[in-house]
């Protein structure tokens, strides 16, 4: 197989050297090298979302972007949001608009948002659920999770 | 009777307390499949082709690869059912000799790392001699056609038939016959999560743990020791956190057996994550039915008389343990729906193809059959001038208990209710005059409702009576309390994002006098759970939940007969609230931690008059309950691109008492979703060829956030006794009416340019086609 390349992920802050092929791909070395598997795959092609982390503050889809890509690049993933056991306003929000039921896409959608409130704290109702129309969610019809991510931003902002 | 719960006396069911599910869920720590770490991964050699014999398989010198000849002593997956002249289909877990339909395992591959053994996979090369494929189901019922099994003439595999006395007499007599033709297409139910399986083995105790996205936990590990000729308690299988299921996860899967096989084989760990394509052209698909529906109605538009025939494409094989005639028979029992028609004539066929096995997705076959009876209605509201709302006031069941023309025992429900709540709410009146005015602008909007049933929580005598190999049903649940006073519960539901952990320890927390979250409640692990049927048909809140407050109340017994003896006081004057046994009407008062320190330590108190310990065991097995809902909706077409806009979205629902309103919330909320993506977006296309050209999610279309309307939900709560918790099942209600709604929505919006849309996907494509057909030039 071909030549790998050694590499640093720099994680929520910790850097993991590892050595991957150039063909891997960010999720499968964030999830496999560096055994952050709070990110989840859920098409590969880079429709669903539930991939989606932060790479230097904007939302990727990790499955279409290259280990290699990510080299020496800040990256933050769903494990980086909560205070230990303490759980960020998003994810409270979260919790409190039941906008997760089986969990799965949860990641996603947190770090989309986390990546899009960051850049755009006012931003307006109607783009938000623009926003949100990049990632699927197959439990919740979506109506609680545009709840949860609204009551976030108001929160925010105060 | 029918008011929200209100002054219930119960301290914690009917509250929207937060989830105990999601903390970990939401901080990354969830442990789903793919999560585990494995020596070896495995990738399937899958058939490019629909219909062929395999001629050979050449594997590449030194690859790890296994093929059906290794796996000669694996049983093949025969599921049985005893009636309607059903024809036992066997599948191999590899395909062995032929091949039935593109995507079918061919060779398991193993490597090192997912994209190692993804390359020994395309190292494999298989040559097959392709032959004729048959991919429609009436296609496949039409002499001459290829057959996909041998034994099964015509392609038939299941045939019910029905048809009351009298039948011909009373449609002949009637008033007026109208028909329709519905033809639902091919679905996926599309948990983000799909199939994962994780076999390892233990050198010490050479057990098996199957970790995998299952809803159906015990039955597997039956299933697989059956396939395999283990032991069956030298396999345990683990359902852990699972990333939705709908449905899908609740068959057997192949590829299980074979990771099994594998892990048995080469003591040690194997897995298998699918991806996307594979769960779109080679997990279980759905709902791909045609229906002819005539109604023979009275001068004042009472339904008399209502027949059909059901085609429903099964696929290739048949899925257990429902078997592949659940869709087709489901369809014939329960197609009249929760209208009181008298006379009912029904042939329901299930047909293979050349096509990815069919097996139940969230509504099984009521989708269907409730969006054709539902276009019925219209059709003949239409015909007698009279509004929607009208031809189901005059139709729908109002009497309980009710029993069906076929046989079905409806429990007390609210179906005019529901009716008139989501009419009030939707506001016709107002909408007509809105249309009217919206038409002289060349705006097309329309208005749709769905009244329907949805059978719930059935036990053993409903299973019995479809005649299967496996008599589902029951549920038991072992509730112990540790003696720090700690309780839990241990269930063989398995839930995978319904919140059951919560809900389940609402319920045992009013039986106990405790908080919820001195309550863990056990899922998912054949080692921990007593035997159960898992996760599906809407049942796990109102059986495993029935059985745990039956178990409670065991428990509840004891603890007070434990509290007389240490208080001194009759059994029956002790009450158990805020974590405290009290003498009732003083202020004496035990904390239950003493009690269960004493059922452990100070059993020599009890005088040999209490057993020590407290465990409690509890099954609960109820014949079934029904929940109902109105649906209506208002869409707007546009009919230069055909694009449908849902712009409000009602639903009344009754489904007893709610245990906790934000999860009854989310599931409706979520199943509509569903709904809304079978009425107008989703769709698992085949070609001539039996290839699926819709094979990643850019081509078959969930809902996304933009898609989907504000959806408006008003409750009422049935309490009439039926279930132990009072609670009805609600899971499927939102994907059984949602499609019906929106077709009929859609049809009233179309209706100046005399056309209809008789089939679902309402696609932009196919209302354009519909429109080009157009007679009529509105005004």
């Amino acid at each position: 197989m071909s030549e790998r390349s050694d590499i640093t992920l720099t994680i929520n802050g910790h850097a993991h050297a590892i050595r991957v092929e150039p063909r891997r791909t960010l999720v499968d070395a964030i999830r496999e090298d560096c055994g952050q598997t709070g990110t989840h795959i859920g098409c590969e092609h880079g429709v669903c979302g539930a991939c989606t982390v932060l790479v230097d503050g904007e939302p990727v889809r990790s499955c279409l972007m290259l280990a290699v890509q990510a080299d020496g690049r800040e990256i933050r993933t769903v494990e980086g949001l909560a205070n230990g056991d303490d759980l960020n306003p998003l994810q409270r929000a979260f919790m409190e608009h039941h906008g997760l039921q089986c969990g799965f896409c949860t990641p996603g959608f947190l770090m989309l948002v986390t990546g899009v409130l960051e850049r755009e704290p006012d931003i307006s109702d109607d783009d938000l659920v623009d926003v949100l129309s990049s990632n699927l969610c197959r439990c919740t019809g979506y109506q609680s999770i545009v709840k949860a991510v609204r009551a976030a931003a108001a929160q925010m902002r105060r | 009777m029918n008011a929200p719960t209100k002054d219930s006396g119960l301290a914690w069911v009917g509250r929207a307390i937060r989830r105990v599910e999601d903390p970990a869920l939401l901080g990354g720590r969830g442990r789903f499949t793919a999560d585990l770490p494995a020596a070896l991964r495995v990738r399937f050699v899958r058939s490019p082709v629909a219909a062929g014999r395999i001629e050979r398989i050449a594997i590449p010198e030194g690859a790890n690869v296994v093929t059906a000849a290794d796996l000669a002593a694996v049983k093949p997956i025969m599921p049985a059912l005893h009636k309607f002249g059903y024809v036992p289909i066997a599948q191999p877990v590899l395909a062995s000799g032929c091949v039935r339909f593109v995507g079918e395992p061919i060779a398991a591959a193993l490597a090192g790392s997912e994209a190692q053994a993804e390359d020994v996979a395309d190292a494999v090369s298989v040559d097959i001699a392709a032959s004729a494929a048959v991919i429609d189901a009436r296609a496949a019922l039409a002499d001459g056609a290829p057959l996909v099994h041998a034994q099964a003439a015509r392609n038939l595999v299941v045939e019910g038939k029905v048809e009351t006395p009298g039948f011909a007499a009373v449609q002949g007599a009637a008033h007026r016959l109208i028909a329709i033709e519905l033809r639902s297409r091919r679905q996926n139910a599309t948990p983000l999560e799909g199939r994962a399986g994780h076999a390892a083995f233990d050198p010490v105790s050479g057990r098996v743990t199957l970790t995998c996205a299952t809803q159906m936990p015990h039955l597997l590990r039956t299933a697989i020791a059956d396939l395999i000729g283990m032991p069956e308690g030298d396999l345990r299988v683990i359902a852990p956190d699972v990333g939705g299921g709908f449905g899908q996860k609740m068959s057997l899967v192949p590829e299980y057996v074979v990771l099994v096989w594998l892990a048995r084989k080469l003591e040690s760990s194997v897995a298998w994550t699918e991806d996307r394509r594979e769960n779109l052209i080679a997990s279980f698909h759905s709902r791909d039915q045609s229906i002819r529906l005539q109604g023979a109605f009275a001068a004042d538009a009472k339904l008399l008389a209502l027949s059909a025939e059901v085609v429903a494409n099964v696929g290739a094989y048949s899925c257990y343990p429902t078997t592949c005639a659940v869709e087709p028979l489901m369809a014939m029992a329960e197609l009249p729906g929760p209208y009181d028609v008298r006379a009912y004539a029904c042939v329901a066929r299930g047909v293979l193809t050349n096509t990815c096995p069919m097996a139940p997705y969230r509504g099984v076959s009521r989708p269907v059959i409730t969006t054709a009876l539902e276009r019925l209605m219209d059709a003949a509201a239409a015909e007698f001038g009279i509004e929607p709302v009208e031809i189901r006031r005059r139709n729908l069941i109002e009497k309980f208990p009710y029993t069906s023309v076929t046989g079905l025992v409806f429990d007390a429900g609210s179906y005019q209710q529901t009716l008139e709540m989501a009419a009030a709410a939707i506001d016709v009146p107002a909408f007509r005059r809105r249309q009217q005015q919206a038409r002289s602008q060349r705006r097309y909007l329309g208005i749709g409702f769905a009244a329907f049933s949805e059978r719930t929580g059935y036990g053993t005598p409903a299973f019995a009576a479809r005649g299967m190999g496996v008599t589902l049903g029951w549920e038991t649940v072992e509730l112990a309390m540790d003696p720090s006073g700690w309780v839990e519960v241990r269930i063989g539901a398995s839930p995978h994002g319904q919140g059951l952990r919560t809900t389940i320890a609402q319920l045992v927390a009013d039986e106990l006098g405790l908080a919820p979250d001195r309550i863990k409640v056990v899922h998912g692990d054949t080692d921990r759970t007593p035997y159960g049927w898992g996760t599906f048909a809407s049942r796990s809140l109102v059986i495993a939940g029935g059985a745990s407050v039956l178990a409670a109340r065991k428990v509840r017994a004891k603890l007070k007969k434990i509290a007389s003896h240490l208080m001194e006081a009759a059994a029956d004057d002790i009450v158990l609230t805020d974590g405290v046994a009290r003498v009732a009407g003083t202020d004496r008062t035990l904390p239950i931690e003493t009690l269960a320190r004493a059922a452990y330590h100070q059993v020599h108190l009890f005088k040999g008059e209490i057993d020590p310990a407290i465990c409690e065991t509890a099954t609960y097995d109820p014949p079934g309950t029904f929940s109902n809902a109105c649906h209506a909706c208002i869409v707007e077409v546009d009919p230069e691109t055909g694009r449908v806009t849902i712009a409000r979205f009602v639903v009344a629902e009754d489904a007893g008492r709610l245990v906790n309103p934000m999860i009854v919330d989310g599931q409706i909320v979520g199943g509509v979703a569903q709904g809304i993506g079978n009425a107008l977006l989703e769709e698992i296309v085949y070609d001539e060829g039996g290839n699926v050209l819709t094979a990643t999610l850019a081509d078959f279309l969930p809902p996304t956030s933009r898609e989907m309307p504000p959806i408006e939900l008003l409750h009422l709560e049935t309490l009439d006794g039926t279930t132990v918790t009072q609670a009805k099942g609600l899971g499927e209600g939102g994907a059984i009416g949602a499609p019906a709604a929106v077709l009929n929505a859609v049809n009233d919006a179309l209706a100046p340019f005399g056309v209809t849309i008789e089939e679902i996907p309402a696609t932009p494509r196919r209302i354009r086609a519909a429109l080009r057909q157009a007679t009529k030039k509105p005004r």
